[in-house]
């Protein structure tokens, strides 16, 4: 070990003479191994995938940034017209919809950051106390993760229909007079649903920590046990601080889930009044009969911009740690 | 000799119960990939690479009233000509948002689609053949607004129309007669007798745009009675300015009937308001004649009644019904395109409206030559309201630019049923964005 860390780097990386000879060879076998076929289906096997992930991911999104700057009804290429910035200037000044949108988008990471993930922290720990019918509680806190968005959606707003929904009905607020409207009223829907946003959140969290928790290594417990902490200073100085790397991997699944918020809204008011969402503005322009594709692209690549300013630095953090590591 | 051919196996399999065609068919469209054009041109006699006896139909009537109705159609007018119909059935939705790529792919050689602007973008980009040739045999079966509703811009035909539906004010009659109202036909009586309803308890007027268009609906009424036919039709095509105090006095008006609307309409699917007249609680619903499908029950729907929205301007009193219609169009490059324009002059007969008709009755007939004696007393109003009328209107979304009215007027008009009091920014927003959308040609 000594020996190793007087060398340089770039001495490291050299091998040892003893090991050089048989690697040389190494290659020159794996030339006679491969015939012909065998570097065709090599080829084939790294090749097709290459040309689909380039064709479907980085030219579709390399096109829709082009298209961002145009106009284009979708019929026939030479109806595509260079526009300029001008998709940008009507939708940062005219687009009534636009602001409401990034304003919902941020306060949607904003409550599950706030409410659920807190929240599945702390149902992960009291799972992991090891209580009784600890399995029964989780499946029953995680199935919401299970079950699919769309069909969230549509049970959910059984509880909300404002006519004949479970809390209307319950609490009589479904006549002339006085009437709640948690589907069309602006200033409720987007709580309506971000209570059903939360619902499926908080599990998803749950099993994140469950799982970190899980890493925890029992010792520390034992330990702050001898010292004479109490459960909250024991998970306050010593367990919630093990969890830095959960909580990692925390903040960026609950900004995904944020900026992808689509599925549950579309289902609920198809982002009405109260509950636009970038995902459904781009969704209502670029789907249709008579489509305006650059318009869309527009507010695709405003998101696209939204989610590279949380991506890179994140990414830039984890190689740092990774390089130091 | 072409059933020896392998390729003539291949497909024969695939056809349990091929009728002769079809196995020409299947034999032709393998000869082109395999055995070479002169062994089709021996076949088929024609040359192109299909059936000239069969006719491909994108259809977008995938509920299954609609879809077995069409399917009797096609199976009559196999009967009479000869010629089969390959009807390519796809989700209603699923069709109309595909519409574009669709019509620019391999289209079908006929397909479904709705009359007005809707027709006419895809007639203006040349995704349609222009069908003058059907015109002239069919053209005595309709009435002349619905004639204007089949022509593009260049004022060539495209469409050839199935049937139609008015938009009007429904009631219950027993809910009439219980209270003693009489139907209004003035816009002083409507308020009115709105005022009277709240006053015995009922829901005035149902009301869910849940869906984002039932609203258009109500705009479209209260316009074109208050400013004319001519001027809603400007306004539709983006000629004329929403900042116009004419489109003000419209909202004015809308205004002054909100207050009767039934509350939180935002949050109702029609279906769910339809529910409210079905129970007797609303006193009135302004819906197409499809509110009927909620009448599941044949004593209720025997009591349904409706009446056409009220005058507001005498000028224009009620000269114009809202009346939706469905048909279909020549694809851009249709393969058999003699029998496809036999197809569509069939489907312009009294003969294929009847057919239609008999297994969906909750429309009625395009032609103003169709049998209207089976006709429901329902049926029979809306025809005659239709056939009287002196100006057919659409709806927002086809008699204007989807776009605009699906990214535009949809969320602006929920805003407004919303919160009535900020018209004036909400107009002086709609004319900025028309004016960008409708810029981008």
């Amino acid at each position: 070990m000594t020996v190793d860390t007087t060398k340089t780097p770039e001495a490291a990386a050299v091998p040892p003479p003893g090991t050089a000879s048989p690697k040389k060879r190494v290659p020159q076998g794996h030339r006679r191994l491969l015939t012909r076929r065998d570097r065709l289906t090599l080829g084939l096997m790294a090749g097709v995938p290459t040309i689909l992930h380039v064709a479907l991911v980085w030219v579709t999104a390399l096109a829709s940034i082009a298209l961002a700057f145009t106009t284009w009804d979708g019929i026939g290429f030479d109806s595509i017209k260079w526009v300029g910035l001008d998709n940008f200037k009507e939708l940062f000044s005219n687009n009534p919809q636009f602001w409401p949108a990034v304003e919902h988008n941020v306060i949607w990471f904003v409550v599950l950051i706030l409410i659920p993930t807190p929240f599945g922290l702390f149902l992960a720990v009291q799972l992991d106390k090891k209580i009784r019918f600890s399995r029964v509680y989780q499946t029953a806190l995680f199935l919401p993760v299970v079950v699919s968005l769309a069909v969230t959606g549509f049970v959910w707003q059984l509880v909300y229909n404002p006519d004949t929904g479970l809390i209307n009905s319950l609490i009589g607020a479904n006549k002339p007079g006085h009437y709640i409207d948690w589907i069309g009223d602006p200033h409720l829907n987007l709580w309506a649903i971000l209570i059903a946003a939360s619902w499926r959140h908080a599990g998803y969290m749950m099993i994140l920590y469950l799982a970190g928790l899980k890493s925890v290594d029992p010792a520390l417990r034992e330990a702050s046990a001898l010292d004479g902490a109490n459960e909250w200073q024991t998970f306050k100085n010593v367990i919630f601080p093990t969890l830095r790397p959960t909580n990692t991997v925390v903040l960026v699944v609950t900004i995904i889930e944020a900026l992808r918020a689509f599925d549950l809204v579309f289902v609920f008011n198809k982002g009405a009044q109260g509950t636009e969402l970038l995902s459904i503005l781009v969704t209502n322009n670029i789907i249709g009969e008579s489509s305006r594709i650059g318009y869309g692209s527009a507010i695709a690549v405003v998101l696209l911009v939204i989610s590279l300013a949380v991506i890179i630095p994140y990414l830039i953090s984890t190689f740092r740690k990774e390089r130091r590591a | 000799m072409h059933h020896v051919t392998p390729s003539g196996r291949l497909s024969l399999p695939a056809l349990p119960s091929a009728s002769r065609r079809a196995v020409l068919r299947g034999i032709g469209g393998a000869a082109v990939l395999g055995a070479g054009i002169p062994l089709l041109s021996a076949c088929g006699g024609s040359g192109t690479s299909s059936d000239p006896k069969t006719v491909t139909l994108g259809s977008n009537a995938s509920d299954a009233v609609p879809k077995k109705a069409f399917a009797e159609i096609y199976a009559a007018f196999k009967k009479q000509s000869g010629i089969t119909v390959d009807v390519n059935t796809k989700d209603h939705n699923t069709f109309q948002e595909q519409i574009n790529s669709y019509l620019q792919g391999t289209p079908d050689d006929v397909f479904n689609w709705f009359a007005g602007y809707r027709m006419q973008f895809f007639a203006g980009k040349k995704l349609a053949t222009p069908i003058d040739d059907v015109w002239q045999t069919i053209g005595g079966n309709f009435p002349d607004a619905m004639k204007a509703l089949s022509k593009g811009e260049d004022g060539k035909y495209y469409f050839v129309p199935l049937y139609t539906y008015p938009w009007a004010l429904f009631y219950r009659k027993s809910v009439f007669q219980q209270h003693g109202y009489t139907v209004p036909t003035t816009w002083d009586q409507l308020v009115a007798l709105c005022k009277q309803m709240k006053k015995d308890g009922l829901v005035p007027i149902a009301f869910g745009d849940k869906d984002a268009w039932p609203a258009l609906g109500t705009f479209d009424q209260i316009n074109f009675r208050t400013n004319g036919y001519d001027f809603h039709v400007e306004l539709m095509a983006g000629k004329a300015s929403w900042t116009d105090a004419k489109v003000r006095k419209t909202f004015d008006h809308w205004a002054e009937l909100l207050p009767y609307h039934q509350d939180g309409a935002v949050g109702r699917t029609w279906q769910d308001a339809a529910q409210t007249l079905v129970s007797k609680k609303a006193g009135m619903y302004l819906l197409g004649t499809f509110v009927a499908q909620q009448f599941t029950n044949q004593a209720d729907a025997d009591d349904l009644d409706f009446f056409a929205f009220p005058e507001i301007d005498p000028t224009y009193g009620q000269e114009t019904v809202e009346a939706p219609t469905d048909g279909f169009m020549l694809s851009k490059a249709p393969k058999s395109k003699a029998s496809a324009v036999k197809l569509l002059e069939y489907l312009g007969t009294p003969e294929a409206e009847a057919i239609y008709l008999k297994a969906d009755p909750s429309v009625v007939a395009a032609s103003s030559k169709a049998d209207t004696s089976s006709y429901t007393a329902l049926q029979k109003k809306a025809y005659a309201m239709i056939s009287g009328a002196k100006h057919l209107t659409q709806f927002m979304d086809r008699d204007s630019r989807p776009d605009f009215t699906s990214t535009v007027m949809q969320p602006a008009l929920q805003k407004f049923v919303r919160d009535p009091k900020g018209i004036d920014s909400l107009l002086t927003s709609i004319e900025r964005q028309k004016k960008t959308i409708f810029a981008s040609g």
